[in-house]
């Protein structure tokens, strides 16, 4: 813990700073002290943004004080977590690419120099952590995208992106969980919605889970789609080591 | 049983204390901007500490009531009006079936609140009534109120006791410049000497753009050492973060949940109020203080609402004045009038 500072940012919350880099070794920590966190109670704790290599704890100071919470904490960054023999969770996500479905598929090939069929195996040839969620509900920020597929964002946003979309912005992929303005090339949808708020889980995955892309061809998205409508799909979820 | 929208107003939406403990699957907190008018609203007629209510801004609704209901109205002044006669703010009001109540635009303050006995009837989605507009999700059909939109009552509430002292101070909010308490950080070490001391020392003017995301302000250069660009991290309610322009935003309740901006430091609970009842070109300045002093201010703030209770729980000494008695209690019996 001796790379690790505890910040503070008002009198309701608190920053404790895990290193300044993404790296999943520092991920995993923060994942590690979350589930702490929750196994243990912390009174007063009311809500935790879990992000890169951070995480941000707001509090009630009606209930606890910043001495105390700091204190707590403190105890909590000092329990040795089992890292190393993890086990990961890996959602398998299916994906039709190019056509209507990914209008910039052909971008992204010209751009990498590769035909478009070598961009969908590559992009699907891994598993990608999700770093955090933020700036949309269910929004994911995937780590690993292979260098050559780093794509530079559109010039003009569009003013709607329907959700399911996956595309490329930048060093970054990820699956736009509703219908909003996006400046991200876009390569193919998934008919499985990773945000749905009638569902009792909302939000599908979470931070420290993993993505794969599953290339999926028209008629297999369509008849996906049909059973995510009935709501009887469930998303194949593998487990894998770290 | 309920209130019609007649005229929608320029922002008007359902809120409450917000949606939290949902931050870390990317959903925002949203909920009412200022807390403080918020819970006198609900306060005035022994609400729920949480309890809905209508936010509006800069220029407020007209409403239609369909039925009896009690109601407080707190924040800036909107001009206020029932059938077209002033009515007080801060104070237990008895609306009639019928009864039309309509604001104007914000002679102070920018935010107005109207808090309802009879409960409005929206459904809790994650634990909140509140309106994301972000997320389009809660209060009514996760957007903002338009003309022709009907909100029932959840109970019919048309009794209070100690009717007659339900009445605060008035709220004024024309100061010419406020000065907001911050605590420092998390990442005042990413900023030059001569950019704190401007942040500390010169004054800031609220710029137009300021809407319930955040508040941007024009002023003196922050100057960060380097860069103000840092790894996305989670963001706390009154973060006023610089980015490499130099020019502070403090962000408020329809934040995103991350960001990738420095922060110089966080607005202490209990002034956010002060800056979201700013209006454009109103001036502010920023002073420092422990956190320690924040809780300790946050804690006076509890007990000064535990005060105000205590206050409009007895019997009141307009009581013995026969004839301001006659006239509010008329307004309860709509058939002699």
């Amino acid at each position: 813990m001796e790379d690790i500072r505890i910040l503070t940012a008002g009198d309701s919350s608190l920053l404790i700073e895990f290193g300044h880099e993404i790296n999943p070794e520092i991920n995993r920590k923060i994942k590690s002290m979350v589930e702490l966190m929750k196994e243990q109670h912390i009174e007063g704790v009311l809500d935790v943004i879990p992000a890169f290599c951070s995480l941000l704890i707001n509090y009630d100071p009606r209930v606890t004080s910043y001495a105390e919470i700091t204190r707590r904490m403190k105890k909590l960054l000092k329990v040795e977590t089992s890292a190393g023999s993890e086990k990961k969770k890996v959602y398998e996500i299916p994906v039709c690419y190019g056509g209507k479905y990914g209008p910039d598929l052909a971008f992204i090939a010209e751009h990498a120099g590769m035909s478009e069929e070598e961009v969908i195996a590559l992009h699907s040839s891994k598993d990608y952590l999700i770093y955090m969620l933020g700036f949309l509900p269910g929004f994911c920020y995937l780590g690993g995208l292979d260098e050559r597929l780093h794509t530079p964002r559109l010039a003009t946003p569009r003013i709607k992106i329907d959700a399911g979309s996956v595309g490329i912005g930048g060093s970054q992929t990820g699956i736009y969980p509703m219908d909003s303005p996006g400046g991200w090339q876009l390569m193919g949808m998934t008919p499985v919605k990773t945000y749905d708020p009638e569902r009792e889980t909302p939000i599908l995955v979470e931070a420290g889970d993993y993505i794969r892309f599953v290339p999926v061809d028209e008629d297999e998205y369509l008849r996906i789609k049909e059973q995510v409508a009935r709501g009887e799909y469930e998303c194949t979820i593998r487990e894998g080591e770290v | 049983m309920g209130i019609r929208i007649l005229k929608a107003g320029l922002l008007t939406t359902v809120q409450d204390m917000g949606r939290t403990g949902y931050q870390s699957q990317g959903f925002g907190v949203a909920g009412v901007m200022d807390v403080r008018s918020f819970k006198i609203a609900n306060l005035l007629l022994d609400n729920p500490e949480n309890e809905a209510v209508l936010e509006f801004t800069l220029i407020g609704p007209t409403l239609e009531f369909t039925s009896a209901c009690i109601i407080a109205i707190t924040g800036g002044d909107f001009h206020p009006e029932v059938n077209g006669e002033p009515a007080p703010m801060y104070t237990a009001l008895y609306m009639k079936k019928g009864d039309i109540l309509k604001f104007g635009s914000a002679r102070t303050g920018s935010r107005g609140y109207i808090a309802f006995s009879g409960y409005l009837k929206i459904p809790v989605v994650m634990g909140s009534r509140c309106t994301s507009l972000n997320s389009k999700i809660g209060g009514f059909k996760g957007r903002k109120l338009m003309e022709g939109d009907y909100i029932s009552f959840r109970i019919k509430r048309n009794y209070l006791p100690f009717f007659l002292s339900r009445k605060l101070d008035l709220h004024e909010y024309d100061e010419e410049s406020v000065t907001l308490r911050v605590v420092m950080g998390p990442q005042d070490d990413m900023f030059s000497k001569q950019g704190i001391h401007n942040f500390l020392n010169e004054e800031y003017t609220v710029t137009s753009d300021f809407d319930r995301m955040g508040c941007r302000l024009e002023g003196p250069f922050i100057a960060p050492k380097t860069t103000s660009d840092i790894i996305s991290e989670g963001i706390a309610l009154g973060s006023i973060q610089v980015p490499s322009h130099g020019k502070p935003i403090i962000l408020l309740a329809d934040r995103q949940t991350t960001g990738g901006y420095a922060k110089i430091a966080t607005v202490i609970s209990v002034d956010i109020p002060k800056l979201v009842q700013r209006k454009t070109d109103q001036k502010i300045r920023f002073e420092a203080v422990s956190v320690e002093e924040a809780q300790r201010l946050y804690q006076e703030e509890e007990n000064s609402y535990i005060a105000m209770h205590a206050l409009i729980h007895k019997p009141c000494k307009e009581v013995l004045v026969v004839r301001q008695v006659a006239k509010r209690i008329r307004r309860l019996f709509p058939d002699e009038a």
